[in-house]
């Protein structure tokens, strides 16, 4: 089967998953997101790479962080952006994902943004766009999520920049979770040697160690000398109800206190894809506490969805390099 | 019309006949085998050198969405499709719109596939009302007017108190219900065998055990009420198993499996490839060896196509969202055929479990070639390759996993009745 996020040349095309990337697009990706980590800080926040392109975002399930970012992203790359909710325009009036695909086409979109709540769509709108479109997958169902898995190895390199080291773990809804996928794949790609995942059986997919991870169900055994804590949101409508019997009991046998915390290694780092369960999966003293790498995570997100941008735009100058 | 068949390998496995043998046709029934009745003089003669004469194949499951779902596919498409496909007798699955769960509906049904005198038509009616699982349906009605048996198709009885009278009331009138094991509660939402691809994509997955469950509690009803129950599709090792099982403890099941399941596995979504969207699921690599190997060993019967035409429209969707279903009719024989030769097996064995052995469980005297019953024939190449496309398949859907593979046996002539209802191209 061909590598649908690949060229001919084996160059990104689209970002749709992490699996099945090769190493070096990943290490172009990040190398890429190092030199526009500094963009930020400048008095005009924007470089040319992208001027004169269109970048769509085209949302089939509500976001604001995750929208919000690829905007900022794309416009310090001097793209113009177009933001389209079609969870609340087209599809409410019975309009298939292709004819909102086409209408867009028909407006000369460059690049595509796609979330969606079903898992495969951006795979889906990548079969049928035009050759010279690129598509970013912006979070599919509980497939994945791979600029947020892209961001947090990203930040983990920044921290502990001896990838081959590492010991990681996930805590939490790995079953629901399109990033806990994006970042097991993230991670070992990239070499992790140990990466754990943390959770009832209630919350975890069949077969979950055929990804590579190793399995705990007790925190205490799980945190055990790790490197990274990465925590999972817990969405609200799973709190109560047969994969979970309150949001109470899962801070207590699965939220990260300090108390837990003290098991990993003193200077691990603690992370959190966002919008944070304060008091669920996460104790407000831990989020705000010196260990805490989330908003650090926030930012580069915005590096990394620009060097993303950059890279399917053509304009990076690095591509295909370090092959 | 009277019809001389020559040169052809005739295989009828009820009739243990597998030889070089004339056949001769007249008034739409079989006058002679390898000897011509006195005074025999064909108006036509068919030419079957290389090529193998078998009775017309009988198909256990196939959606003609006719009432309701003309958009997907019509009557006239898919009984042409059932023609192309070597197929002379089908039973259709009551999940139309409205359901078949009234006698008028099914005479119409009866009337209208009649006429167009391309396959017999055999409907299987609803088992309960509207297929929602609480009232029963009018079986002795149902039965005059045409059904052969009754259906849930993929609409589960949850009520086990339901199913229970359901199964005394059809056993008190010998009638077969032809059910798919599927536990609704843990199948809900689920698109794809629950298993490392499914977790791999983040589609929602369906438990092997959902299959075993159903399976269990279906035959212990049924021993209980002592019903005869067709088992239809199954998809899992595990269900294998129970029904071997079953069978060497005496209980009347019978069951099949699609074709598609005899050949692909939850690997074949590939990319959310949505024409691998099946009911059941395709399942892992050791579920489909348990298939094929309880398909050699008897304990599943018969292969049905599970023809399920779906308009394009309904596939252009992210995999979840698409409507699951594959068209069938016309590819029941090369991957019968392909079963069998992956099995060793003489291509008698395959036919077997697509004529005799389907016609057994439908109760119809059909799937035979024997002298006074009706020509319904099929001949077939089975050496001559063809590439699946959809402009080479008369179905109106055009969903299928194996779309732009190759196929080995085709259909040069299909006959019902004696008449001659499909005949290749390029003959």
């Amino acid at each position: 089967m061909i590598n649908p996020q690949l060229d001919s040349d084996g160059n990104l095309k689209h970002l749709l998953t992490i699996e099945g990337l090769p190493t070096r697009i990943l290490n172009q990706i990040l190398d890429t997101a190092e030199t526009f980590v500094g963009v930020a800080e400048r008095d005009i926040k924007k470089v040319p790479l992208l001027r004169g392109k269109t970048v769509c975002n085209i949302f089939f399930e509500n976001s604001t962080r995750t929208r919000t970012t690829f905007e900022i992203a794309a416009k310090r790359l001097s793209a113009d952006v177009i933001n389209l909710n079609v969870g609340t325009s087209s599809q409410s009036k019975g309009e298939t994902i292709l004819d909102t695909v086409d209408n867009l086409i028909a407006m000369h979109a460059d690049m595509f943004v796609v979330r969606h709540n079903q898992s495969g769509a951006p795979h889906f709108i990548a079969q049928h766009v035009p050759d010279h479109i690129s598509v970013i997958n912006a979070g599919d169902g509980r497939h994945a999520h791979p600029t947020q898995g892209l961001l947090d190895v990203f930040t983990i390199r920044r921290y502990k920049p001896d990838m081959h080291n590492l010991r990681i773990a996930l805590v939490g809804d790995v079953l629901h979770s399109r990033v806990a996928r994006s970042e097991i794949h993230a991670l070992t790609t990239l070499g992790v040697p140990e990466v754990r995942v943390i959770a009832p059986k209630t919350l975890l997919p069949t077969d979950v160690e055929k990804l590579g991870v190793q399995v705990f169900h007790d925190m205490k055994a799980g945190l055990k000398d790790v490197d990274v804590v990465m925590m999972l949101r817990l969405q609200n409508e799973r709190m109560n109800g047969a994969m979970l019997p309150s949001a109470q009991e899962y801070f207590k046998t699965f939220g990260l206190t300090q108390e837990k915390l003290q098991l990993a290694k003193p200077d691990a780092i603690v992370m959190h894809p966002g919008p944070m369960n304060r008091g669920v999966e996460i104790d407000s003293c831990v989020a705000d506490g010196n260990q805490s790498v989330i908003l650090p995570q926030v930012t580069y997100g915005i590096a990394v969805r620009m060097a993303v941008m950059a890279i399917l735009g053509g304009g990076s100058g690095q591509t295909g390099s370090g092959a | 019309m009277k019809i001389h068949i020559r040169n052809g390998r005739l295989i009828d496995p009820k009739n243990k006949i597998d030889a070089q043998c004339d056949v001769y046709i007249a008034a739409g029934k079989i006058v002679g085998i390898q000897h011509a009745p006195k005074d025999f003089v064909a108006n036509q003669t068919i030419d079957a050198s290389g090529l193998i004469v078998s009775p017309g194949f009988v198909d256990l499951s196939a959606r003609l969405r006719e009432p309701g779902s003309e958009y997907s596919a019509t009557l006239v498409s898919e009984l042409n499709a059932a023609a192309a496909g070597g197929v002379t007798s089908l039973a259709c699955t009551p999940d139309t719109q409205p359901v078949l769960d009234e006698p008028g509906l099914v005479e119409m049904l009866k009337y209208r596939a009649k006429q167009l005198n391309l396959a017999h038509v055999y409907p299987l009616g609803a088992l309960t009302r509207q297929l929602e699982g609480k009232l029963l349906t009018e079986m002795c009605k149902l039965t005059e007017a045409g059904c052969v048996g009754f259906s849930q198709a993929d609409h589960a009885i949850i009520d086990t108190q339901v199913l229970w009278r359901a199964c005394e009331y059809a056993s008190t009138f010998g009638f077969t219900l032809f059910l798919r094991a599927e536990d609704d509660y843990l199948a809900k939402n689920g698109v794809a065998h629950d298993g490392e691809i499914a977790s791999r994509l983040g589609l929602k997955g369906i438990p092997s055990a959902a299959e075993g469950l159903a399976i269990a509690s279906i035959l212990r009803i049924a021993h209980e009420t002592n019903t005869k129950i067709h088992l239809c599709r199954l998809s899992t090792a595990e269900g294998v198993n129970l029904v071997r099982e079953a069978k060497k403890q005496g209980v009347q099941v019978t069951a099949d499996v699609s074709a598609q399941h005899l050949h692909l596995t939850d690997l074949d979504i590939g990319y959310f490839n949505a024409h691998a969207h099946l009911k059941p699921p395709l399942r892992s690599i050791r579920d489909k060896d348990a298939l094929c190997q309880g398909l050699k060993d008897g304990t599943i019967d018969a292969i049905c196509s599970d023809h399920t035409p779906v308009n394009d429209d309904a596939k252009l969707l992210p995999f979840a969202e698409s409507e699951a279903g594959a068209t069938g009719l016309e590819l029941l024989l090369p991957l019968a055929l392909k079963w069998a030769n992956n099995q060793k097996l003489d291509i008698a064995e395959a036919i077997a479990k697509i004529t005799d052995q389907s016609a057994q469980i439908l109760g119809i005297n059909s799937g035979h070639l024997s002298i006074g019953s009706d020509a319904d024939i099929t001949i077939f190449n089975p050496d001559q390759t063809w590439k699946v496309m959809p402009d080479q398949l008369k179905s109106q859907g055009k969903n299928t996993p194996f779309l732009g593979l190759e196929m080995t046996g085709k259909v040069q002539y299909t006959l019902l009745h004696g008449q001659i209802t499909y005949q290749d191209e390029s003959n």
